[in-house]
């Protein structure tokens, strides 16, 4: 990143939301996901590239106070086929299947009879997957569910998009550079102001970050 | 490359036809006036073809699977060589397994084999899934399954390469359009055959799509299909569909060895539910 660009996540950093707010959004997500198809479980899991394993990161339903955080290996599993090939998958009535069962649900007691699950595609990253849990039996799949899927999935990708942008902002002010997270303090205090003022805050604002280019040139 | 077979003594590849030639290319096909199902596969069990799962692996011995004429995982080493060696593993996922079910339930005498490019680590699966690919293409398989893509733009140029190199060595290579609103490879390129799903319960059903990219639609709603641990489950997916014309392809080349790729296309356009194949 250059300097320009960490001062303007740093400032973002300050207006923009916080890891809460998006973890909030991904909850969202899961819930109405798990509402819209009538499942008992819906969770978000997002890809640490690092360790290559797929990190509980939002769970709604069965499981929602245990999983959280979560890890298993990323190359394994129905998740991880699902994050390797970018591809939705859709699978009913394994409940009697081993393997399945060691995927999620040997530590929390919870094992899961079928499972939804799609991609999360930012661009040509694949950030995690989006997966809803049992489903009722009563009702066959169709495609139309599919393409449903598909939008949660998208919808839950522009939101951990922003979740890791917000990381990696927080990520540059932690580094400390001091000046940066007084940047940010700033931008966050003129964008609480009134109009009037908010304008002065900006030039304000506007003038440090010319300066600060500057000393930073020299 | 050319210069290379000069060289060698290799006669070039006919680039054009003299006058006196025409009589060498004549077809070993009789094509009927009419080609109907009862042409195309009727009779086929697809002994002779050999059908290839490029995928997580195949769970060899699955009593819907039966056995594998072999089966190899695909890894980089630590110089980023390509290694292939035995596939001891089996399946890591269960998403192979299905596949090979699903080709094994409809051309019954066909030999399958799996390439593994799933599972042996996240990272570099895209590098390994080209490699396994190529490996596939080298061992004149007559259809890869590929019910997978890769959105790895940077990818695509090589896969374009490989998917034209296998269609010009008389290898079928049946890949799965994406279920998403995704760019992704290689179902997009004209050299494969792409499938999409249809909800219909009839596996030999399927459609020609007028609409292309995708230029098929197999049975990819609610199959019942082979899991990992000799069980089953019901699954959909274009993943799903895929081997369903897959083994389609396995049943005509069985039948029909001589067939082009290009030839073996128009024969499912003809056959298709919604063309010819529907009566």
């Amino acid at each position: 990143m250059t300097d320009s660009n960490e001062l303007q996540a740093a400032v973002a950093a300050g207006v923009t939301g916080s890891e809460e707010s998006y973890r909030a959004l991904l909850s969202a997500i899961v819930e109405v996901a798990r509402s819209i198809f009538g499942a008992k479980a819906s969770s978000i899991l997002l890809l640490d590239e690092e360790t290559e394993e797929l990190v509980f990161a939002a769970v709604v339903g069965e499981g929602e106070e245990t999983l959280i955080g979560m890890r298993f290996p990323a190359g394994t599993g129905i998740a991880g086929w699902v994050l390797a090939t970018r591809t939705p998958l859709v699978i009913e009535d394994v409940n009697k299947d081993p393997r399945f069962a060691s995927d999620v649900a040997e530590d929390t007691g919870y094992v899961p009879s079928g499972l939804m699950a799609a991609p999360l595609l930012h661009e040509e990253r694949a950030l995690g997957v989006l997966e809803v849990l049992d489903r009722p039996e009563r009702s066959l799949f169709s495609l139309q569910e599919m393409e449903l899927l598909g939008l949660f999935a998208n919808q839950a990708a522009i939101a951990v998009d922003l979740l890791l942008r917000a990381r990696a902002a927080e990520r540059i002010l932690e580094s400390g550079e001091g000046e940066l997270s007084v940047v940010a303090r700033l931008a966050q205090a003129v964008d609480a102001l009134e109009e009037r003022e908010r304008e002065a805050g900006l030039e304000l604002l506007r003038n440090l970050t010319a300066t600060l280019g500057a000393t930073r040139q020299l | 490359m050319t210069e290379v077979a000069a060289h060698a003594g290799e006669s070039l590849p006919a680039w054009s036809l003299p006058k006196d030639a025409v009589e060498r290319i004549s077809l070993p096909v009789h094509w009927p006036d009419r080609v109907t199902r009862e042409w195309a596969w009727g009779g086929s069990t697809g002994a002779g073809a050999r059908v290839c799962i490029l995928d997580s692996g195949v769970e060899a011995g699955h009593p819907l699977v039966g056995s594998l004429e072999s089966a190899v995982a695909i890894s980089l080493d630590e110089n980023e060589e390509v290694v292939a060696t035995e596939d001891e593993e089996g399946d890591l996922s269960g998403h192979g397994t299905a596949c090979a079910g699903i080709v094994r339930a409809l051309a019954p005498d066909c030999s399958l084999s799996s390439v593994r490019v799933l599972g042996a680590g996240f990272t570099g699966s895209g590098g390994v899934l080209l490699a396994g690919l190529r490996y596939a293409v080298e061992q004149g398989f007559d259809v890869i399954n590929m019910s997978l893509s890769t959105t790895k733009k940077p990818f695509a140029a090589v896969l374009h390469e490989l998917a034209d190199s296998a269609y010009f060595r008389r290898t079928v290579l049946v890949a799965s359009a994406h279920n998403m609103p995704v760019e992704s490879y290689p179902w997009r390129f004209s050299s494969v055959i792409s499938v999409g799903s249809h909800e219909e319960p009839d596996p030999l059903t399927f459609f020609y799509n007028p609409s292309p990219p995708v230029e098929f639609f197999g049975r990819g709603v609610n199959v019942e299909v082979a899991w990992l641990g000799g069980r089953s489950a019901a699954v959909s997916g274009n993943s799903f569909a895929t081997p369903h014309i897959a083994a389609v392809c396995a049943l005509v080349l069985a039948k029909h060895p001589e067939l082009t790729p290009f030839q073996l296309k128009s024969v499912l356009y003809l056959t298709a539910s919604n063309v010819g194949g529907g009566t």
